[in-house]
């Protein structure tokens, strides 16, 4: 019964979503108020009618509803509650109807705030996420129903795949979907301003705050994946350049490129055109990493099952969302104005040169993930694309983007002189090289790249020091004083530099260490004295784990015990490795039990990674820079000072 | 036209390139090489670097050569059902362990287990290149007579174990 009622709820929500995607359009265009007035209940209504179909097939699978299919292939009566709750997004199905949940939250979202925006820009931007949500709708209902029933049930179900039974599934997929869904927002108001040919200021003030919070659980996604696979696959990388990880990563490049367009649109009125372009980029990225996740046209680690009728659907969804909103651009971008004039040397261009590298990094990435379907499609066979050329494409893009990220931020609008910055930033230059050439020695062995990575973090971090000294220095409100949004980019930059640190001296200086070991044997890494106690059985919820124990210890004094497990699940053949993991401030000693070689003997391996969590440290000072940036008075005032010209006009 | 509509135009041209992906399974593989004998070659063993293989020592026997590599992601994926297969003893499976690092294999194989009769390094990737590697990890079913009967592109499933690889190896053993 509790299913169906959520198949209903679907049901509604798809012809809520039609009155939502078009009577609002039509409302504005003829200037219709209860029209207009249409979108904003829409959208409150679909949200919930969204809501609901998930709290029942949540119910279901906590009620261990084997008569749903889904649940059936995706749990099982001994999974941990928790489990059950993120198994909803656990398959192909429900992490759709998570895609759904998000987007109409998003939609809700906006139609609560955005009371200072005229109604027919509201009604416009809730419209076109109104269509979005049909489309997806029409997929979910039409392909991949998730509250299908098999008559009679299963006894017992499947069981969620056990590389999903760790707490990462609870939160990263969420997030991760809050952030690239979120972009659908920017994407509305994009194509909204394009309908209207309101492409000004105003619209860039609109889109920021949505584009930033988007932007920031995303990060906070792409990051807490990048966490997950780190302690869960037990190999100790980060990040595997997988075309599912790449799905997410690309929107993030792109989404911040038009982070950073939409602040010059806002401030001088330029950039329209290429603003609007980054916004429909973002998210028909975004629906594309769904499409190459979705359809299987590529393998990838997060082998899905596929289905060709999906892949089918989706792709046309795609060609009609995003043809059709490249058509409105080609119509309606010729006539839009230029905007103010800037110079060679200026914020505006330096800017531009951010944008560029991040969407010409986000291309390389893109056609790493699709040339094996290219080459494919033209007939000429076969490849994979590895880490070899992501890294050896994305590092030289990025390290130039880091460099001018010192120059951004002290850069004058319009036009700045070179001897100026070059004047301000001589001793930060200086002292950045030094550190830089010195710190390896401090590390361990020397090594060029590592003094490289250190210097371009040293240099970004040392112009951020010396433009908060001089901001203090030079302005009469001191720091107190500054706006939360000049915090805020300096928080995200410092997350950067944090960022290329860890990966630098993980790269530069991590040890791996593989032994056969017995009990009471002993290896060393670093100073780090790892001792073998043994191996013992302990029985989990669903599975049985072997967990080994392994007494870690520094210049002989013992710090503690780590417990790596190898787990296998009663429903699955492939045993899962959970690493132990002791974590410190500036290094990270990581413990993960290969397989047993003989009776007594396991192979172990240990690593040493030196800031390893500065990698993930430096994504959350991003994340908290634009959280920073979300609270900036500015969006409140400048909603106040809008109330107040309209009451003006109103008397004029 | 105009310059606008540059960005439609790439589009378009992605939208064909996928619509075509779409219609391709991209772990089926025609080889010209199914029904030729399998290239010959000479290569060091992995595990012991001093010895070499040959594949013509397997004259008379079924066996199946995979190739592999420790920085292969989707080679983790179809490793427990190699496993798996090695432990049942049907037939010998050979790796062949391409452009890799030596030791980065050895340590793969002591933590994912080793299902191999035997591993070959193809440290340089030129025998991969013979047997027209697109991409790791790839299978080959070889028969009693050297000739490759059979081409797995990418992991081996479930599926195409029971369906295809072990009827096939069954069948050629018969003969």
């Amino acid at each position: 019964m509790i299913p169906e009622l959520g198949h209903f709820a679907l049901i509604l929500a798809l012809l809520v979503a039609i009155v939502q995607g078009v009577l609002p359009l039509i409302g504005a265009a003829r200037n219709s108020t209860p029209w207009i007035a249409l979108a904003k209940p829409a959208a409150r209504a679909q949200f919930l009618l969204i809501a609901t179909a998930f709290g029942c097939l949540t119910y279901a699978f906590i009620n261990n509803d084997f008569s749903v299919v889904f649940v059936a292939e995706h749990s099982n009566s001994q999974l941990p509650l928790g489990y059950q709750i993120g198994a909803v997004w656990g398959g192909h199905e429900g992490s759709l109807l998570l895609w759904m949940l998000m987007l109409t939250g998003w939609g809700a979202a906006v139609s609560f705030f955005s009371r200072h925006l005229p109604a027919t820009m509201t009604a416009r931007v809730l419209a076109v996420l109104g269509l979005i949500s049909v489309g997806l709708l029409l997929f979910i209902l039409l392909t991949s129903n998730p509250f299908e029933r098999i008559l009679p049930g299963a006894a017992e179900g499947r069981d969620l795949n056990p590389m999903l039974q760790d707490p990462g599934l609870i939160f990263h997929p969420p997030m991760l979907y809050m952030g690239y869904v979120g972009f659908s927002v920017a994407f509305a108001f994009a194509i909204a301003a394009l309908i209207s040919g309101q492409l000004d200021a105003a619209w860039a003030r609109w889109s920021r705050p949505w584009t930033l919070a988007a932007w920031v659980f995303l990060t906070l996604g792409i990051a807490m994946g990048s966490y997950w696979a780190y302690y869960v696959l037990g190999w100790g990388g980060w990040w595997f350049w997988d075309p599912v990880e790449n799905a997410s990563f690309i929107p993030w490049l792109v989404g911040t490129a038009l982070l950073h367009s939409l602040a010059v649109t806002e401030k001088r009125g330029c950039f329209k055109n290429w603003t609007v372009l980054l916004a429909i980029a973002a998210f028909s990225l975004s629906l594309l990493g769904t499409f190459l996740v979705r359809s299987g046209v590529l393998t990838s680690v997060h082998a899905f099952a596929t289905d060709p009728r999906r892949g089918i659907f989706i792709l046309v969804l795609l060609a009609i969302v995003i043809g059709s909103s490249l058509i409105l651009f080609a119509l309606r971008a010729p006539k839009v104005g230029l905007g103010g004039a800037f110079g060679l040397i200026s914020r505006e261009s330096l800017l531009l040169m951010n944008n560029v590298l991040l969407v010409v990094a986000a291309g390389s990435v893109l056609l790493g993930t699709l040339y094996p379907l290219f080459i494919d499609a033209m007939g000429l066979g076969k490849l994979s694309v590895g880490p070899p050329y992501f890294n050896s494409v994305f590092v030289p893009i990025m390290a130039p983007l880091v460099f001018l990220m010192a120059l951004g931020p002290i850069a004058r609008w319009k036009n700045a002189s070179i001897a100026d910055m070059a004047k301000r930033l001589r001793v930060v230059f200086v002292v950045a090289l030094i550190a830089a050439v010195a710190a390896p020695f401090a590390l361990g062995p020397w090594s060029p790249l590592v003094a490289l990575g250190l210097l371009l973090a040293f240099w970004l971090i040392a112009s951020i020091v010396a433009n908060v000294i001089d901001r203090a220095r030079t302005t009469a409100g001191g720091l107190i004083g500054q706006p939360r949004s000049w915090y805020a980019m300096h928080t995200a930059h410092l997350g950067i530099a944090i960022f290329v640190i860890g990966v630098t001296l993980v790269k530069g200086y991590e040890v791996e260490k593989d032994v056969r070991m017995e009990p009471d044997d002993t290896v060393t890494v670093g100073a780090y004295t790892f001792r073998f106690v043994g191996v013992s059985e302990r029985m989990g919820p669903n599975y049985r784990a072997q967990r080994g124990e392994v007494e870690l210890s520094k210049d002989g004094k013992v710090l503690r015990m780590l417990n790596p497990e190898k787990r296998a699940f009663f429903s699955s053949a492939m045993p899962m490795t959970e690493a132990a993991i002791d974590t410190g401030f500036l290094r990270d000693v990581y413990v993960s039990l290969g397989e047993p070689i003989d009776e007594r003997a396991w192979s172990v391996r240990v690593y040493y990674k030196p800031f390893v969590d500065w990698i993930w440290g430096g994504c959350l000072l991003m994340a908290i820079g634009g959280i920073v940036a979300l609270s900036d008075r500015r969006y409140r005032l400048k909603q106040a000072a809008k109330a107040n010209i309209a009451i003006e006009g109103a008397r004029a | 036209m105009n310059r606008f509509l540059i960005p439609l135009g790439i589009f378009i041209v992605l939208v064909v390139f996928l619509a075509i992906g779409l219609n391709r399974d991209p772990r089926e593989v025609p080889s010209p090489l199914i029904g030729k004998s399998a290239p010959a070659f000479e290569l060091p063993q992995l595990h012991n670097p001093a010895l070499k293989f040959s594949p013509a020592e397997m004259q008379g026997k079924v066996w199946l050569l995979n190739v592999w590599a420790s920085w292969c992601v989707s080679c983790r994926q179809e490793h427990p059902l190699l496993v798996e297969l090695s432990e049942g003893k049907v037939v010998p499976i050979y790796g062949l362990d391409y452009k890799d690092q030596r030791a980065d294999a050895l340590k793969w194989l002591r933590d994912f287990g080793d299902p191999y009769t035997m591993s070959i390094a193809d440290s340089d990737g030129r025998v991969g290149m013979d047997y027209g590697v697109y991409g790791v990890p790839e299978t080959y079913v070889i028969d009693k007579a050297g000739v490759i009967r059979y081409k797995q592109i990418g992991p081996i499933t479930r599926e195409v174990l029971d369906s295809k690889i072990l009827p096939m190896v069954k069948e050629l053993q018969r003969l």
